[in-house]
């Protein structure tokens, strides 16, 4: 086991000689929420924060991006961009780590994203185990996402006065012995460590009704429950829910030129499928035109169609979308009436 | 503290090759043909069925279904587009010389070794001719693999039937049969006399025929309302559910399966159709 142990004195000036050489982005206060965020001052990192209004996904998929810049011209040129640079990502919470890791699947697969890919060839991530929930929101104990054993290169965990650092990489060793001052677990900081992670999953409450893995097949036989008019009738397709999910990479592509018209940028955004315009065709047609119908796809997404693309849920547990939601939609009261119209059926 | 830097890195699956437009045909009050070449005048390399996203820089891109067949290459495609959206009105205006971005082809078209020794029977209705026409000349130009080949095809009005030249060249071979209609408006028909033109919907067409239902392929493309009637004839044949194409039409902003805008349900329209089998979508809740 590769475990050093970081005094919490120790982070700060980590992170200042960090700032030498890498964009540093970690959670910060906004108000009385978090965000994560450029670390301009190594003071302002908190790494106790509850959670942040927006996932971690922003550092790796920007809600905004250039793809490409042309010329408009004859002799028109394009030239593909990739924004990217040597970063670190702090303080990243299991269920964020797990997310991160659908996305590497999702811009990996088939036709690799050389933006997203390479942002993510550039960023150390460090985590961070959750030892409290981080609001009533959370299921990430339902979802399997209490903790993480891959997604990052190091990792930290509060053992009080230190953090215990798992050293999961090459590059997250090369971070740790060049800018850290960490010394090697004895023996006691392994048990220490060890009595702190089992102490933890008292304190974290399955908040689904069932097991998560019967998700995907609960969900393919309810394609015409209920619930999604219900949905429909009190979601105000603003599109919050998919903004705010860690795991939700839809995107819209742009054109965008300067006032003479003769060079542009493509740029891309994050786009949801809770907006009216997502799924309608030229011809005015839209395939999934009821708000009913767009809830019932989020939540298909989440439970079942990336579970049937990839090999895992598309939903971590963070509980983002549930605290964001304007009209109280909640993602596990929706799973949960789904099962409970499942065993209900089946009699029980 | 190091800020993000733009790099510049030559691949990317989003940046389209600069195309040039060699020709431009009104076919239709509504519909254009385009002829395109690639730099040096490179195949594109495509199957009959596949789509490019087009680009007109500075107005955006869009998904296209490419109308020429492979064996018809010659370096260069043609792509048939109805201006209807930002990117195919702007398309409209442009001229030959002008100078479209390219990305593609993409997508699964139709499995034509698959095909061979069938009878083919294509259906198409309006626009949906344009992917069908790039199997059916692909057909044509492979005659002698194929069994009998049938075309039922439907638009509004007279004059909105597309590619007039080769309904009349279809119409008077015997190798292929043919029957056309329009919704409409059959007394405007000025076509070729060997060509007659009957008046009512696609279905219409079907009670002229009898097929092999077993040896049979079916093909159909067109407007969303289309699918379901066809569909019933197609079916009341006897045409197995695994021998009946369909080319879907979605909305696409990456081509690649990935922006999320051409889901249909769990399949991906842009990588796991556009041509699907009807068996493949039947319980598809969103396919049609």
């Amino acid at each position: 086991m590769n475990l050093w142990i970081l005094d919490k004195e120790a982070i700060s000036p980590l992170v200042g000689a960090l700032m030498a050489d890498y964009q540093v982005v970690g959670p910060q206060a906004k108000g009385p929420e978090f965000v994560f965020g450029p670390i301009a001052d190594p003071a302002k990192l908190r790494l106790d924060y509850n959670t942040t209004i927006l996932p971690p996904k922003k550092v790796l998929q920007p809600p905004q991006e250039r793809l490409a810049t042309f010329t408009m011209q004859v002799g028109a040129h394009v030239e593909p961009v990739i924004e990217a640079g040597p970063t670190v990502l702090l303080g990243v919470h299991t269920c964020d780590l797990h997310a991160i890791q659908l996305l590497d699947h999702a811009f990996s697969q088939e036709y690799p994203d050389a933006h997203y890919l390479e942002r993510r060839r550039q960023t150390v991530i460090v985590g961070l185990e959750c030892l409290e929930p981080c609001d009533e929101h959370s299921f990430c104990k339902s979802m399997g996402t209490l903790t993480a054993d891959a997604g990052y290169d190091l990792h930290l965990t509060d053992l009080g006065p230190a953090y215990a650092v798992d050293v999961a990489t090459e590059a997250g060793e090369q971070l740790l012995s060049r800018y850290g001052t960490a010394r090697e677990a004895a023996d006691a900081d392994v048990r220490r460590l060890n009595e702190v992670l089992s102490a933890k999953w008292p304190h974290f409450t399955y908040r689904l009704d069932f097991d998560a893995a019967e998700l995907p097949a609960l969900l393919s036989a309810a394609y015409d429950h209920p619930l999604w008019d219900e949905l429909g009738e009190r979601c105000l397709a603003c599109g919050s829910c998919t903004n705010v999910c860690p795991t939700c990479y839809c995107f819209n592509v742009f054109d965008e030129v300067n006032m003479a018209l003769t060079e542009g940028e493509r740029r891309r955004r994050w786009d949801s499928c809770q907006l009216d315009e997502f799924a309608r065709v030229a011809g005015g047609e839209s395939f999934r035109e009821a708000r009913s119908a767009r809830q019932r796809h989020r939540f298909m997404r989440k439970g079942r169609y990336i579970y049937e693309k990839f090999g895992e849920l598309g939903c971590v547990g963070c509980g983002r979308c549930i605290r964001t939601c304007v009209a109280n939609i909640s993602i596990v009261d929706g799973f949960n009436a789904i099962h409970e119209t499942a065993v209900g059926g089946n009699g029980q | 503290m190091t800020t993000s830097t733009s790099t510049r890195l030559s691949t990317s699956i989003y940046t389209p090759e600069i195309a040039r437009l060699v020709n431009v045909e009104q076919m239709t009050e509504l519909e254009k043909l385009f002829t395109i070449e690639l730099p040096d005048g490179r195949n594109l390399g495509h199957e009959p069925g596949q789509f490019v996203m087009l680009s007109v820089l500075g107005v955006g891109e869009a998904p296209i279904s490419i109308t020429s067949s492979p064996s018809r290459s010659n370096g260069a495609f043609k792509l048939c587009v109805r201006r209807v959206g930002d990117v195919t009105n702007a398309l409209h205006t442009m001229q030959p010389g002008d100078q479209v971005g390219i990305r593609g082809p993409f997508g699964h078209g139709f499995p034509i070794e698959k095909m061979r020794g069938k009878d083919m029977l294509f259906a198409p209705g309006g626009l949906g001719l344009v992917p069908l026409r790039s199997l059916i000349n692909q057909v044509l130009d492979e005659r002698g693999f194929f069994g009998r080949v049938i075309i039922l095809y439907g638009a509004k009005r007279p004059a909105e039937l597309l590619f007039r030249d080769e309904l009349d060249e279809w119409v008077t071979r015997d190798d292929v049969e043919c029957h056309f209609t329009v919704d409409c408006d059959a007394d405007m028909w000025d076509g070729d006399q060997a060509m007659t033109c009957n008046e009512g919907v696609i279905t219409t067409l079907f009670p002229l025929i009898t097929v092999d239902p077993r040896n049979t392929v079916a093909i159909t493309c067109g407007p969303p309302i289309m699918y379901r009637f066809v569909l019933m004839e197609l079916l009341g044949k006897g045409i197995p559910e695994t021998q009946i194409y369909l080319s879907l039409e979605r909305r696409m902003k990456c081509g690649v399966g990935k922006c999320g805008h051409c889901q249909i349900n769990g399949l991906y329209c842009c990588q796991d159709g556009p041509v699907f089998t009807y068996a493949q979508i039947k319980g598809v809740e969103e396919a049609l």
